[in-house]
């Protein structure tokens, strides 16, 4: 009972006292009854004040008696200036709020070790080439290579192939209802290597991964489990269709397993032997995880993957046509890179590794900023408590007794700011992920708020509160009585330290202002980048049709479409432009040696070019009876690079070894895939195709273009979903997009650092902004008396402007140059980001400095205003 | 006989001794025991006893309870507890061991 019961007496510690005191009381009463003097009695007693402290001391926790009292007092020093301590409560809240939400998706997508066995020992091979001047990296591996690799290491790891996460359709009924799911195929070892548990019936083995196509076999997340079926046991031996497969669900994997891909929660697992292209060595279709053994060397395994995999591909070179000699050269040049996957492996995280970190640091500093606010208004606090704490010393108060004292109180703000900001956090962390979604694909990232997040947390909060709190803890519990009782001991020591503060505060104000200059210009100018189509009013259906379907019943469906009210033109495509997808090749012009520029290529139908509204510079549209290879149709940009100057019209040229191709038309540029990358030479070659011996051939998907007559295009999405298939049974609209969404897909990414970034700097500026107005206030109020003499002796309002401000000046200006300093020096990691802005731009850097200057001097004008107005009769009677 | 204080280290033996003796008895009375019981010769410090009956309270030697007493005034009454007994005896024995050890100094002198 003895701890707790002291416990609980810290707290009851008033009460504590009076029962103390009554038995004191009724001692002496009892020695009056009995007949003693009143007087000799309570002599005979002692002082009771005394011995109630020393039992108040023994049946409570002195120590947490007395951070309890500093806690009270604390808490009314922050209550008695309600507008400050809010202020400064929800600056740090904020701040941290942002930090832990940075810190949770930093940790989720980077940091997060997957719920598998020895995730330490997990690595992702890649390859890394020099290709158009600069390293690319890719992950993508054909299965015959990879076969070869992992009997080449067996010894030292344990090879797992991954393919990359699809939305695809299936289904577990008819054609007609169709669904999406998370699709992977994966080596049926990786269950077992990963040393997971099924959370029901059986996970894949070794044993369904053995013959191309034998093993119709389907493990299923254990959150698709839920979701879907809302974990019906029954599910075990229901099948699916997928492609012409008929798939038989064997089991559920355990719960907290959602695959290797970070950012994707897995569906369906099948074995990588029903891929179709499990046997061409030309596919590069799935990732490769490594499971090295224990006390693997990393060095010569990876010297041996890619011994192996440079021999495949130098056998594979061997077969290849029409392609520069250059370019087989760099392709075989190929490094192999191992890298650690404990966290998984994903595109998310290659996409968004640098702008997470980015904004982690962004945020951070707001932190800063926040933390010096903070310290800047202690200083000033225990400025104006000089004299307290010198009576506080000389009543015997020792140095971390006062140290105590100021601590609690920046603790209880810290506090206060850690718990307001872990919900700022809860909320923001899930908000941002939802920003980056593409609607028909989101992703989805799992976000525990578990003991590393908490833990996070309360770290950032105590470390908070001992940057900002220490120190005026310390120079306040330095206080010498007799100088402070005698008024104050050197006054501008304690400035300089908060004047040295604000240059600091500056600067990275500046940093913050400067980074989100450059994200929001980015984000400027990739959005407006021209498009060289018009987005507006097109819609894009994805089609499957059941098996290979001749071109002209798609052509069909198209003549069907045209005819619903509301469409204005119709066209097809093998995909829509900024779809992702490419299909490139290179080409020999006028039968010469191919050169080393890859030109890409799609197949469109006669009238696309007028449905996206890309202008003619030259010739004509594909006629119907056009075929590929056969007629072609380039942009500006092949056309400058394969005729240099050159008429093309008329001219051909061929790909890969193909028949050859005549130019029958030039359009205005377009980009392809990407809206970041220049622009690519581009083919568009009609939609109808035919082999080498003339037949045409049949198509199993592709794009319907529709231009409508209404602004709102997807009103019409549902129609155009039904009358698919009502023109021809066997078609199937499995995904509708915008083109205007795919546009806006192109800059998810710059739109949420831009509008993140300028929040942020929105936030540092009003801080640094209120921290400069806090210390000019601070200081002015120091001054008044020398202010005051020098009005009295009639120094003019400009001269006294000049002597409050003018330090603070200087060091606004010694922050902002440090600022532009560490910009400068910070730029290069952030240069993968940023799209067609320069650093050095002139009007970048002049942006966040002015921006800067008209805060501060809107920040010092109330304390400017206050120091010309003082009176120095009031002032000096004051005295 | 002049009075003398308690010596060192024996006053929690004198309270919990008369404890065990007389179940419930609140400050002042231990004190008068103390007094009664040594003949007049032995006397509690007034001010040291409260804080030693709280130290003996919290080590859980003895517990306390507010009684209301005849006069209407209210009374803390101490009484031993099962590890204050065990506490007394260890305590008796040592008292023992120590006294007959002085004893057996001051026989040799």
């Amino acid at each position: 009972m003895s701890l707790w019961s002291r416990i609980v007496n810290v707290v009851r510690g008033d009460s504590l006292s009076r029962e103390i005191d009554e038995e004191l009381q009724s001692h002496i009463a009892e020695a009056i009854t009995q007949g003693r003097e009143p007087a000799e009695a309570a002599a005979a007693f002692g002082s009771p004040l005394r011995q109630r402290e020393q039992s108040r001391d023994i049946r409570l926790i002195p120590w947490l008696d007395s951070l309890r009292a500093d806690a009270i007092f604390g808490w009314r020093q922050l209550t008695k200036k309600k507008v400050t301590s809010a202020a400064a409560i929800l600056s740090l809240a904020l701040a941290i709020g942002a930090c832990t939400g940075a810190f949770r998706l930093i940790d989720a997508l980077l940091l997060r070790p997957l719920p598998v066995a020895a995730p330490e020992r997990l690595y992702a091979l890649s390859r890394e080439a020099f290709f158009d001047g600069k390293i690319q990296s890719f992950d993508g591996w054909a299965y015959p290579a990879f076969r070869l690799m992992r009997a080449a290491v067996k010894d030292q790891a344990e090879l797992m192939a991954v393919s990359y996460a699809d939305r695809v359709d299936l289904t577990y009924k008819s054609d007609q209802e169709m669904e999406k799911a998370q699709v992977q195929y994966v080596s049926g070892w990786m269950f077992g290597r990963f040393g997971l548990r099924p959370a029901l019936g059986r996970l894949l083995t070794v044993n369904d991964d053995l013959k191309p196509g034998a093993h119709p076999y389907a493990v299923l997340s254990y959150d698709y489990w839920r979701r879907r079926f809302g974990q019906d046991p029954k599910v075990i031996g229901r099948t699916f269709r997928m492609g012409d497969d008929l798939y038989e669900i064997v089991g559920v994997g355990p719960a907290p397993f959602t695959g290797t891909e970070t950012g994707t929660v897995t569906d369906v697992f099948v074995p990588t032997m029903m891929y179709p292209g499990v046997v061409h060595d030309d596919w590069t279709w799935h990732r490769t995880l490594a499971q090295l053994k224990p006390g693997v060397a990393v060095g010569p395994l990876r010297a041996k993957l890619d011994a192996t995999s440079h021999a495949f591909e130098e056998e594979r070179a061997k077969g290849f046509t029409g392609m520069s000699k250059k370019f087989i050269e760099a392709f075989l040049g190929q490094k192999l890179v191992l890298e650690p996957a404990a966290a998984g492996a994903s595109g998310l995280q290659n996409d968004y590794r640098v702008s997470l970190v980015a904004l982690g640091l962004l945020v951070a500093l707001v932190l800063l900023i926040a933390c010096t606010n903070v310290a800047n208004l202690m200083t000033a606090q225990a400025a104006s408590r000089a004299r307290e704490m010198a009576l506080r010393v000389s009543i015997g108060a020792g140095r971390w007794r006062l140290v105590q004292l100021v601590l609690v109180e920046s603790a209880i703000l810290a506090f206060l700011a850690g718990a307001a900001g872990g919900l700022f956090a809860w909320w923001s962390a899930p908000f941002v992920v939802s920003m980056i979604n593409p609607k028909d694909n989101p992703a989805r990232l799992a976000l525990p708020a578990d003991w590393r997040v908490v833990g996070f947390g309360l770290a950032l909060t105590l470390g908070v509160m001992l940057l900002f709190g220490l120190m005026p803890a310390l120079r306040a519990s330095a206080v010498k009585p007799a100088s402070a009782l005698k008024g104050g001991e050197d006054p501008h020591s304690r400035r300089r330290t908060m004047h040295a503060l604000i240059a600091a505060q500056v600067a990275f104000c500046f940093l913050v202002l400067f980074v989100a200059g450059l994200f929001a210009a980015t984000f400027e100018r990739l959005s407006n980048r021209p498009t060289g189509f018009v987005a507006d009013r097109l819609l894009t259906l994805d089609t499957v049709a059941q098996r290979d379907e001749a071109s002209v019943f798609w052509d069909q469906v198209a003549d069907h479409l045209r005819g619903v009210p509301g469409v204005q033109s119709v066209a097809l495509a093998g995909w829509p432009l900024l779809g992702g997808n490419a299909w490139n090749g290179f080409v020999s012009v006028n039968g010469a040696p191919p050169g080393p520029v890859l030109a890409y290529f799609l197949a469109v139908s006669p009238g696309w070019i007028d449905a996206m509204k890309i202008p003619f510079i030259d010739g004509r549209d594909f006629l119907p009876s056009d075929t590929m290879p056969g007629a072609a149709i380039i942009n500006e940009t092949f056309a400058r690079q394969f005729f240099k100057g050159e008429n093309p019209i008329g001219q051909s040229f061929a790909k890969g070894g193909e028949l050859p191709c005549k130019v029958v038309g030039i359009v205005r540029d377009a980009p392809y895939r990407s809206m970041r990358e220049p622009i690519l030479p581009v083919v568009y070659v009609p939609f109808h195709r035919i082999d080498e011996h003339g037949a045409l051939q049949s198509v199993r998907d592709a794009t319907f273009i529709v231009r409508t007559a209404s602004a709102n295009p997807l009103a019409l999405a549902s129609i155009l979903r039904r009358e698919v298939p009502r023109a021809r049974p066997e078609f199937r609209v499995s995904n509708i997009r915008t083109q205007a969404d795919l546009v806006r897909a192109q800059t998810v990414r710059e739109r949420l650092l831009a509008m993140l970034g300028l929040f942020f700097a929105g936030v540092a500026l009003l801080l640094a902004a209120v921290g400069l107005y806090g210390v000019l206030d601070y200081s002015v109020l120091q001054r008044r008396r020398e202010i005051g003499i020098r009005i009295a002796i009639g120094a003019p309002a400009g001269g006294i402007a000049r002597l409050v401000t003018v330090e603070i000046f200087a060091m606004v200006i010694a922050g902002a140059l440090a600022g532009v300093a560490l910009g400068m020096a910070s730029v290069r990691y952030i240069e993968a980001l940023l799209y067609q802005v320069k650093p050095t731009d002139l009007g970048l850097l002049a942006l966040p400095s002015f921006t800067i200057l008209a805060a501060a001097l809107l920040a010092a004008l109330p304390a400017v205003l206050h120091a010309v107005r003082i009176d120095p009769v009031a002032m000096l009677r004051a005295e | 006989m002049p009075k003398t204080d308690s010596p060192q280290g024996s006053l929690d033996l004198l309270v919990l001794k008369i404890l065990s003796r007389r179940p419930r008895l609140h400050g002042y009375a231990i004190m008068t025991a103390i007094k009664d019981w040594s003949g007049d010769v032995l006397r509690a410090e007034e001010g040291s006893l409260y804080p030693a009956l709280h130290r003996m309270e919290e080590a859980g030697w003895i517990r306390a309870e507010w009684i209301v007493k005849d006069s209407g005034r209210r009374a803390r009454m101490y009484e031993l507890t099962a590890a204050g007994k065990k506490q007394l005896s260890a305590a008796e024995s040592r008292w023992q061991a120590v006294t007959s050890a002085v004893n057996r100094v001051l026989r040799t002198v």
